[in-house]
């Protein structure tokens, strides 16, 4: 089964991008692929690669770019949700004239179009929210 | 046309697992995630209304490790733990999935 996951929670603020994330392991380990990861409202804090969570506790973002990795995961993070809340990517802070950009590898910022086609491609999709 | 439903808020707290009790179809299936597995106590606001479901023939299930990370233990027998393999076969055996937050 082709599977989306649309994750709406903030890693640490409540539990919606820890169960996100096991789910997605379990699927993945069950032979089913991932069509779409789509990071949405805030969602999009799990592609900022600076967090830095003390090292006795699960690293979520981190864990999330390992996984779009190893699994070469298609990871979409709404770009209207992003900029907002200061997740951006080199071409839009550079648009924007920001002085830096905070967007961890295997995210690509894009629009609602993309949660649009991932729903009509997916066999299922699944909201994770806050 | 069956739905999975998945509630992972608190029925002490918030009136989801109510609304979703309340409209949930004949055929359906409940899980309970996160907080939501508060739900799966006696002691719950939603108990009577659960049993009620349950005995029209929807399946509630419960997540084993969000159980685990509140010390919870399911009281309620006809309620079933189970773990993410499962959560994984259940989103492809119902044609879709609601979440209630």
């Amino acid at each position: 089964m082709k599977f989306t996951l649309v994750i709406l929670g903030a890693p640490y603020s409540d539990s919606a991008s820890q169960s996100a994330l096991a789910f997605a392991q379990a699927a993945l380990d069950d032979g089913h692929s991932i069509h779409r990861l789509f990071f949405y409202a805030n969602g999009v804090y799990n592609a900022s690669r600076l967090a830095a969570p003390p090292q006795d506790e699960h690293d979520l973002p981190a864990s999330w770019t390992q996984l779009i990795k190893q699994h070469q995961l298609d990871a979409v993070v709404c770009i209207a949700a992003a900029l907002r809340r200061g997740v951006i990517d080199a071409t839009e802070a550079k648009r924007y004239q920001k002085d830096s950009n905070n967007i961890a590898e295997g995210f690509e910022l894009s629009g609602l179009g993309q949660l649009i086609e991932a729903s009509a491609a997916s066999d299922r999709l699944l909201t994770f929210g806050p | 046309m069956s739905t999975l439903h998945t509630v992972n808020k608190s029925p002490f707290a918030d009136q989801t697992l109510q609304s979703c009790l309340t409209l949930c179809a004949n055929g359906d299936s409940i899980l309970l995630i996160e907080d939501g597995t508060y739900g799966a106590l006696t002691a719950a606001p939603t108990t009577a209304l659960l049993n009620s479901v349950i005995a029209r023939g929807i399946t509630v299930y419960a997540l084993g490790d969000d159980l685990a990370a509140r010390g919870l233990h399911s009281q309620l027998n006809n309620i079933t733990t189970i773990n993410y393999q499962t959560f994984v076969r259940l989103s492809c055996e119902h044609k879709t999935i609601q979440s209630w937050y």
